[in-house]
Parts: structure tokens; C-alpha cells; sequence
């Protein structure tokens, strides 16, 4: 259990941006889902929470080059460097309220764990996670609409994705009725973004099972890179990158872009380096 | 003339001197009125703390009417007629009104006074019965019945619940006043001592199970959610 094994699954997301019309359905569906308080001010970012954030980009191009992107950012479920489970927020967690879960590659958090502190927060490189500086208010006769397989959070506590797992748990429990081994299908768990979007852009799978779509897509390369060793699981497809990938936190949110400016803005290239990358990756699979 | 010599003595080294003897000798005395106010002030205190404070931290609550364990174990065919796993594989818990009234009607099918309490309050007017749960765990726990009964090692009900089966009483529910938990998780003896595995399901004893039978305590996300 400690470590990654064959019998793991490694739970993983693959966004096609030129998909996605940034509608925001994921972020609602994810919101409702996850039983995420709606603030008066949704406007104020310093207090609003959400799991899965549209971020709008552009190229930064007068009229008529000017181009617009959607990037649909969830937990990005780091697996830390060299794939040894090591996330970001895990390894500074003082309150062991965060974990790396080696049979599913999801990084859980534990609200009733949580004092806190915002460590974490701080040491996520992708802002992935929420603070609650107040106690949970739904508007009137919401709380009967709240799902009873997420518990809601308090104030004092951070939050954040989970990749739906209560949604892993219950086709974990189907598997033991039907008295099967572990989750094959792949419809068998579906994250609420995924399911909601229109677009069809995210697609959710097992990295580890190559019947998925979505390690299909990614191909994902099970060895360390050669000039940075803490990365692994980097794309063999040209289009599929992650965010600040050189970093070595191995995310297992892969995003996907026909469009060069897209791909540039995954990570802060010093000059010269984006057509160095770019090369190596074009040169390494024609 | 000790007593003489002995004042002689002091007053000899001056008056200062003698002052502070006397001092000395009544807070001697004051030091053993200490230590006795200190052993009994711990003692209440300790009395107090491990006898009152879990009456007051409880509340004590009745069901709202008797269930009869035994009574229906014999009628029926074991736990699971009642207590099932859903085709989707969660678990039904607590009966609803429904499948009591598959045998159960307006009329009690019985002589108990607990069943005329039962078809007369809620089979007639079709309401659930407001069981307490003795074993319902924080809301932040997911815990899977499938895995356990349907798993690789499967368990029977009594591991975890005891011989509730065997009960013709329900004992009344204790509440933590703090918390709400029902007392069943955090165990009746105060002093935390075990003797069933059933005595109490906090997450340590949880864990001392996944431990010794997977090898491991498993990650925080197998049974939070």
C-alpha cells in the first residue's frame, strides 16, 4: 500500500481546451455535487470557494489575432516528484489532514482533520485550494437538496477537489456486491464535471488501465525524463501537457490544445526555452 | 526552661530572628492543612470528573418504542431479512416503514403493547418511526457494509454490533451533548478499556482491525468523506 503497485488504480483527467466554451457547467455540477456553499458575493475571490475553477486566457494579440482559451482547473491530484506520492500540500501538511492515497492516486482532504493552518495553500503551485473564513449558509430550504455522500465543512477548515471520490466509494461498493476484484469500467466512476459538461471536453479515467479513453489519449510515459528526472508520466501525444510540468509535481490533470500559445501558457518559459521544449517534444514523436 | 533557653537564644541573635521561627512554625502547620485540602479537593475533583461529568455529558433517551431483537430474529430468518445490502451494494440500515408493513399492518400481529404503539402511531398514519441509531457514525464517515460482508474477508454482524440480536429491550439512547455522536462510538467505559470489539467504533478501532487484517491502515480517504 505504501507504494505505487500494478493492482493501483491512478486516477487521471484529460481536458480538451479546444473543446471547452468555459460555459461553467463543471463548476456548478461540481459545486452541487460537493455540497459547496454559495457566498452572497460569489464576485469575491478572497472568499468564494470553488473546487473546479474556468480560468479565461488569451494570447494577448490586438484584433483581429486576438484569441480566447478556457481552462477548466480542478485539484491537479499531484502524485510529487518521481511518482512517489509526495504532493505539495501532503508533504506540509502539520496535521497528517491530507494524504496521498497509493491505491487511487487521489490526494484526499479530512475536514475534521483540518485546523487550519493553510500550509497547504500555500504550497499548492496551482491555487487549488479553498479556505472557509465562514461557517457554510445555504439559502432557505437548500440544505434538504445537499448530497449526504459529502460532508459539509465548517468554517476554519481548507477544502478542495476530491475527484468526487464519494462517487469511487459507492462503485467500490457495486464491485463487492456484484463480487468483483476492482473498478474495470470506466463509467463506473465518473467525476460530476466530467458527466456535466456539454462539450465533452473532460474525459476521466484510470491512467494505469491503457481500455481507458483517457490513457489512451495521454499515453502517458511510465519512465522518468531524461533531463529532469523527478517528472514521470509525461504525454507521448504533442497536444497534452500539464501545468508547470518541469516542476515535478506530477499532476495527473492532463490539458490538451491544437493551439501553440495554449500549450506555451502551461508553464513560465524563460526566453528561448519554449522552442526548446517545443522541438524536443515535436522531434521525440515526429 | 527549654522553652526559656530556647527564647533566651533567639532573642540573643536579636528579634528578627525570632519572628521568623515562629513563622516557620505556623507555616509547618498551614502545610499540612495544605496537603489534606489538596488530596481532597483531587479527590472530588477526580470523583466528579469520572463519575458526574459522563452523566451530564450524555443525554438519555428512549426510542420511541421497544424493538424486540429476539422476537423477530425468530420469526424472521437472521439479520439480513430486515437489514440488507441494495442491489447498487449500499446498505439499508434502518428499515423504512415499508418493508415493515410487509408483514406488519393496521392490525398488530401480536399481543405486545410496543406493537399497538407501532400500528397505531405510525402504520396508521404512515410515518416513519424516528429510530435513534446507536451505531450512527459522524457525518464526515463513509463506511461500506459491502466490503465487509461481500469482501475477501467476510464478517458477520456480530463483530462489529454485538448480540444485539439476542436483545428483547432496546437500552435507551445516549447522546453526547457535544457532539451528538450516539455513546456507542466513543464507548461506555470511561476509563476506555475494551473487552468486545464492539464495545466501541472510534477510528483507532477502525484502524486496529484494518491493520491487523489488510496489513494496513489503509489511506483517509477509504473511509472519510
Amino acid at each position: 500500500m505504501k507504494q505505487n503497485n500494478k493492482q493501483a488504480h491512478k486516477f487521471g483527467m484529460v481536458i480538451d481546451l479546444d473543446k471547452c466554451t468555459g460555459c461553467g457547467s463543471c463548476m456548478v455540477a461540481c459545486m452541487s455535487e460537493n455540497n459547496v456553499p454559495v457566498k452572497e458575493d460569489e464576485s469575491d475571490k478572497k472568499d468564494s470557494i470553488t473546487w473546479m475553477r474556468v480560468y479565461k486566457l488569451n494570447n494577448n494579440k490586438p484584433f483581429p489575432e486576438t484569441e480566447i482559451c478556457y481552462l477548466p482547473r480542478p485539484c491537479q491530484h499531484c502524485s510529487g516528484k518521481g511518482d512517489h506520492g509526495h504532493s505539495p500540500c501532503v508533504s506540509v501538511c502539520p496535521a497528517t489532514a491530507t494524504d496521498y492515497d497509493y491505491s487511487t492516486g487521489i490526494v484526499s482532504q479530512i475536514y475534521t482533520r483540518c485546523f487550519g493552518c493553510r500550509y497547504c495553500m500555500g504550497a499548492c503551485p496551482y491555487h487549488a485550494r479553498y479556505f472557509n473564513w465562514w461557517d457554510p449558509k445555504w439559502p432557505d430550504g437548500m440544505e434538504s437538496y445537499l448530497s449526504p455522500n459529502v460532508s459539509p465543512r465548517m468554517r476554519g477548515v481548507v477544502e478542495k477537489c476530491s475527484f468526487c471520490f464519494h462517487r469511487y466509494q459507492l462503485a467500490k461498493e457495486q464491485v463487492y456486491y456484484d463480487g468483483e476484484e476492482r473498478i474495470e469500467d470506466e463509467a463506473a466512476y465518473q467525476t460530476a464535471c466530467t458527466q456535466a459538461c456539454p462539450a465533452g471536453a473532460i474525459v476521466f479515467g484510470d491512467l494505469n488501465n491503457p481500455d481507458h479513453q483517457v490513457t489512451q489519449i495521454v499515453k502517458p510515459n511510465p519512465h522518468p525524463e531524461h533531463d529532469n528526472h523527478d517528472v514521470v508520466g509525461k504525454s507521448r501525444n504533442p497536444k497534452v501537457f500539464r501545468l508547470l510540468e518541469r516542476l515535478g509535481t506530477n499532476t495527473k490533470i492532463y490539458y490538451m490544445s491544437e493551439r501553440k500559445w495554449v500549450r506555451k501558457l502551461g508553464d513560465n518559459y524563460l526566453d528561448g526555452e519554449w522552442e526548446k521544449a517545443d522541438n524536443h517534444h515535436g522531434s521525440s514523436h515526429g | 526552661m527549654n522553652e526559656i533557653e530556647k527564647t533566651e537564644d533567639c532573642c540573643g541573635h536579636g528579634g528578627e530572628g525570632c519572628s521568623d521561627m515562629e513563622k516557620k512554625a505556623r507555616d509547618d502547620k498551614g502545610l499540612g492543612m495544605g496537603v489534606i485540602f489538596f488530596i481532597v479537593a483531587f479527590a472530588v475533583c477526580f470523583l466528579s470528573g469520572w463519575l458526574v461529568f459522563p452523566k451530564l455529558l450524555y443525554s438519555s433517551k428512549e426510542q420511541p418504542f421497544n424493538f424486540d431483537h429476539a422476537l423477530h430474529v425468530s420469526e424472521m430468518d437472521g439479520c439480513d431479512s430486515c437489514h440488507y445490502l441494495r442491489e447498487d451494494g449500499t446498505y439499508n440500515g434502518i428499515p423504512t416503514l415499508e418493508s415493515c408493513m410487509e408483514c406488519h399492518d393496521v392490525e398488530p400481529l401480536g399481543e405486545t403493547e410496543d406493537e399497538a404503539i407501532f400500528c397505531e402511531k405510525y402504520v396508521a398514519t404512515e410515518t416513519e418511526v424516528p429510530w435513534l441509531v446507536y451505531s450512527r457514525q459522524p457525518d464526515c464517515v463513509f463506511f461500506s457494509h459491502a466490503a465487509h460482508l461481500n469482501g475477501k474477508n467476510p464478517m458477520d454482524c456480530v463483530s462489529c454490533h454485538g448480540h444485539i440480536g439476542e436483545s428483547e429491550k432496546c437500552k435507551p439512547y445516549e447522546e453526547n451533548r457535544i457532539t451528538g455522536y450516539s455513546r456507542d462510538i466513543w464507548g461506555k467505559n470511561i476509563w476506555g478499556i475494551k473487552k468486545n470489539p464492539w464495545d466501541r467504533m472510534k477510528m483507532d478501532d477502525c484502524a486496529e482491525c484494518h491493520l491487523e487484517e489488510t496489513g494496513h491502515q489503509g489511506a483517509c480517504f477509504q473511509c472519510h468523506k
